[in-house]
């Protein structure tokens, strides 16, 4: 295939940046979008010519490194789908692709298709944990958690930490994140303890760092690669508003 | 400092440990807050111990080259975490899966070692369940298991397909929790350079800001490597892209012996190659097999589709040759029988190599959902990469390079040959032998994070205590610090014309080819010569654009496929010297009748500590001889 690229190309924080087009013959229908990356880097270079900086690492949709902003779409086309499960045969032969970063107050631009997502792991400080420290664990099924719940706070607790929901938020809110964590540790007995303090905490950490508020338009559930649904938001709103009015009191 | 100790206390094996902790040196609470230690990689061994570290008072620095401490690759580890719970009361013990290893390794491993990773396992699955690890459970609440190939008892914890990255949140969760509280520091986006040797301790290491390019300096009391495995030397592996062998090459510069360096496992379940663009082989985990059948046409050449192929038309070979455990023998074993079937003929796909492996019947007996239910985000990301449904076609594999039994050569503290310098996790040569079991990397990590350096490292510190941390300022540091600018120097200023990635990819060639699942004599000697010729070439014709002062992730892929190259000739050199097969590591002068691996006990029962003699010098070997006083030493078999 041939297909024509729209790159965002930015040399750092500092400076601004702008879309770069590039032509590309020779794709193979059946690399991922990031091997039809490396097949551009890998030409660039040899040209003398810089090549385009992204991030990635396990190629299985698990680490959350990658995060493009494909055709207007966080990770792309495809649903559930990250990045780097993203494959050309998604794609028309002489199709334009615009390949953008996350775009996002929180997430700065370090260059070229590579943002700072470090307020994730300021918002996991902020309480996404339990307060239990090594050897002072009781048996593991002494706290019987059932299936079903157990279940649940899997499926809260499958996210990779992509910043995809912020990116595809109009208010670049971290809610559909917060949510997942507050809610994964609420629905098990060994999360219960610090539920309270954990949703008021993270969720205050959120204000501080930029994020906006959630208006509930479901486009972070919409472009999850992992399929974290809007329901943990509801979760954590009733967290929250449990743990405001208890604090209150 | 050459000669090699292990430290293994005295007494009977199953009261070492707790007469270790009994006796070793203790760190009044007080003085912890004086030590500071710097712990690099944040995997499933990084994260825990510097938590775990940072529980008790010390002041921990945290490294890892990617933008987070969760995306450590650990998070990609799919099947399971081993723990001798007997939960399924069918007979597991700690004994046993001390046992399990032992054999499974092929009785390369230390007993005292193994034998305190089965204890600890236990308590890993507590602590991570108490952080909030959403193991899978029965409908009455209590855990869930799944066996593993290799054993024959249920001992298996998961969290669907991901328990990797659930057991890696935990500890990386007890981490942020420390950050939260200021006893640990984070340094994301850093690649560690060099390790920092003063008065033949380790005092601190060299990094790359990899944002600003900056070269910076730590200093600490003592350091600890948990920066995972090497298996990407064969550039396609199961790893991530940016897994590598640099901080244990740096190490080894530096003085610390490597161990084993040859015993490479190949996974036997993992997507073949699609393309010649793929940077990455995936894994398609070893829990599948609990289910799936393996298989391949009775015929040469037979290239109708599975659907069309009748039952007596198939060959389910690991039944065939290992009744006793079928499908789930022993990945070494598992994958060499593929490759036997693909090399002969009978490989399906389009490039004959790969094999089926079949849910035909489990999907029959036990129904969609449920089968669902276990394997549900495999299946995704197989249909995800090949468009096809495993549920109604069988799924191709094949093996690949997966994980490094091989690493830094430590003693019972997994402190290395340079004082101060400990190695955890897959970084250091490890519990595993020559082969390792499914689901039990996972477990010595944490167990070495959470319940064995924070013993092992405090041991070491009570003699510190009245030591300040060295200036960043002094010589040692200097030194060290412009030695790494100058080989970033030496990458830029060659300005040739390859890339750093063809380079990585011929080296992962040659081998994959020499010194992969089956190696010989003949191979391995034109494998040296062949790396030196690469070698050669990529410190003259390398071309890599931008500076030294800004991202460059070209730079970072060079600097790790350098260190890739002299790895490379290590393994070789190591594959070289021993001649017999075990494990992973099969070398065709080496078998039975029946073409299994055949050790040689008498002459090989050692692990292979090599030191580092300079550059391009060969490297000196050193032995340490493997007593086995609890186990009888077998023929491994699992027919
Ligand atoms: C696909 C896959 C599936 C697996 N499934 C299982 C399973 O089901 N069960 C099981 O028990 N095991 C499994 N394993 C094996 C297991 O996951 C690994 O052995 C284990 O997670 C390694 O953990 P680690 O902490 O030693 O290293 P890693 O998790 O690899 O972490 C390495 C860390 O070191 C850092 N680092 C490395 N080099 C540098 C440097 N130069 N400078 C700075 N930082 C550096 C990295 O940033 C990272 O934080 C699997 C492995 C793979 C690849
Ligand atoms: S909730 Fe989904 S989109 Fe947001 S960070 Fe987690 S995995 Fe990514
Ligand atoms: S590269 Fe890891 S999630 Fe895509």
């Amino acid at each position: 295939m041939k297909i024509k690229l729209n790159i965002w190309k930015q040399e750092n924080g500092k400076t601004k940046g702008k879309f770069e087009k590039y032509e590309l013959d020779g794709v193979d229908a059946e690399m991922s979008f990031l091997e039809m990356l490396d097949y551009l880097n890998e030409k660039l270079i040899t040209e003398g010519k810089e090549p385009v900086a992204y991030e990635h690492d396990c190629h299985e949709a698990i680490c959350g490194c990658c995060s493009l902003y494909i055709n207007g779409h966080p990770h792309g086309p495809g649903k559930e789908t990250a990045t780097c499960q993203v494959h050309m045969r998604s794609f028309k032969d002489g199709e334009t692709i615009t390949v953008e970063p996350w775009r996002a107050k929180s997430f700065p631009v370090l260059k070229d298709l590579m943002t700072d997502r470090n307020a994730f792991d300021k918002l996991m400080s902020a309480g996404g944990f339990v307060s239990i420290d090594a050897g002072q664990a009781p048996d593991a099924n002494a706290n019987l958690v059932g299936k079903i719940d157990a279940d649940k706070a899997f499926d809260a607790a499958a996210c990779i930490g992509c910043g995809a929901c912020v990116a595809a938020c109009k208010n670049s809110s971290a809610t559909l994140f917060v949510a997942a964590k507050v809610s994964q540790l609420a629905l098990l007995p060994q999360g219960k303890i610090e539920a309270k303090r954990r949703a008021l905490n993270m969720v205050a950490k959120m204000d501080e760092l930029g994020f906006g508020s959630c208006t509930n338009t479901g486009a972070c559930e919409a472009e999850c690669p992992k399929g974290i649904g809007i329901d943990f938001i509801a979760k954590l709103n009733r967290e929250y508003l449990c743990a405001s009015f208890s604090e209150a009191e | 400092m050459s000669k090699l100790d292990a430290k293994i206390p005295e007494g009977p094996l199953a009261e070492k440990w707790a007469k270790y902790k009994a006796t070793q040196k203790l760190v009044s609470p007080n003085n912890r807050k004086k030590l500071d230690i710097i712990v690099v990689g944040t995997g499933i061994a990084g994260s825990p111990a510097a938590a775990s570290l940072a529980e008790m008072g010390y002041n921990v620095k945290v490294f890892c080259f990617q933008d987070s401490a969760r995306r450590a690759h650990s998070v990609a580890a799919q099947g399971g975490i081993n723990a001798s719970r007997n939960n399924k009361n069918d007979g597991d013990s700690v004994y046993r899966l001390f046992y399990d290893m032992i054999k499974g390794g092929d009785y390369r491993a230390r007993e005292a070692n193994v034998y305190r990773a089965a204890q600890v396992s236990s308590n890993i699955i507590d602590q991570l369940t108490a952080q909030g690890v959403p193991f899978a459970r029965e409908y009455g609440g209590t855990l869930a298991n799944r066996t593993f190939g290799g054993v024959q008892v249920s001992r298996t914890n998961y969290a669907q397909g991901q328990t990797g990255q659930q057991v890696l949140l935990g500890g990386y969760s007890a981490l942020k929790r420390q950050v939260s509280l200021g006893k640990a520091t984070m340094f994301p986006r850093q690649q560690m350079l060099d390790i920092v040797v003063i008065d033949g301790k380790a005092r601190g290491i060299i990094t790359r800001n990899l944002i600003t390019g900056e070269i910076e300096r730590h200093a600490a009391h003592a350091v600890v490597l948990a920066t995972g495995g090497y298996g990407t030397i064969y550039y396609l592996s199961t790893l991530a892209v940016q897994s590598n062998g640099s901080a244990a090459m740096a190490a080894f510069r530096k003085g610390a012996f490597f161990g084993n360096p040859s015993f490479i496992q190949i996974h036997p379940t993992c997507i073949p190659v699609l393309n010649e663009y793929q940077s990455k082989l995936t894994l398609m985990s070893e829990s599948l097999r609990n289910d799936g059948r393996i298989w391949v046409p009775k015929a040469e050449g037979d290239k109708r589709k599975a659907s069309e192929i009748p039952d007596e038309e198939r060959d389910y070979f690991l039944e065939r040759r290992y009744p006793a455990f079928g499908n789930l023998v022993p990945r070494d074993v598992a994958s060499r029988a593929a490759k036997e079937r693909c090399d002969n003929g009978f490989g399906v796909g389009k490039t004959g190599l790969a094999v089926f492996l079949d849910f035909r019947d489990a999907v029959a007996k036990q129904g969609k959902k449920v089968i669902k239910g276990k394997y549900g985000n495999l299946f995704d990301m197989y249909e995800k990469i090949t468009g096809e449904v495993p549920y109604e076609t069988p799924m191709m594999i094949y093996p690949a390079g997966h994980y490094t039994m091989g690493g830094l050569w430590v003693d019972y503290n997994l402190q290395t040959t340079i004082p101060g310098l400990f190695a955890i996790g897959e970084a250091n040569f490890s519990e595993h032998g020559a082969n390792r079991l499914g689901a039990s990397a996972l477990m010595q990590g944490a167990g070495d994070g959470y319940f064995i350096a924070p013993y092992t490292v405090s041991n070491y510190l009570a003699d510190e205590i009245s030591n300040k941390v060295p200036s960043t300022d002094s010589p040692e540091f200097v030194e060290a610090e412009n030695e790494a600018k100058a080989v970033l120097d030496k990458f830029l200023s060659i300005k040739g014309t390859q890339t750093a990635t063809s380079f990585h990819k011929r080296l992962g060639q040659i081998m994959w080819t020499h010194s992969g699942m089956q190696r010989n004599e003949e191979g391995l000697k034109k494998a040296l010569v062949e790396i030196a010729d690469l070698k050669k070439e990529f410190w003259s014709d390398l071309i890599i654009p931008g500076t030294a002062n800004e991202i460059n992730q070209e730079l970072e892929k060079a600097s790790r496929v350098a260190d890739f190259i002299d790895l490379a000739t290590l393994i070789v050199n190591d594959a070289l010297n021993r001649k017999e097969s075990c494990g992973a590591h099969f070398r065709e002068e080496s078998r039975t009748e029946g073409g299994e691996a055949m050790r040689i006990d008498d002459e090989y029962s050692f692990v292979a500590a090599w030191e580092y003699q300079g550059a391009d010098k060969e490297p000196k070997l050193h032995k340490e001889d493997l007593k086995f006083e609890n186990v009888e030493v077998k023929v491994r078999s699992y027919k």
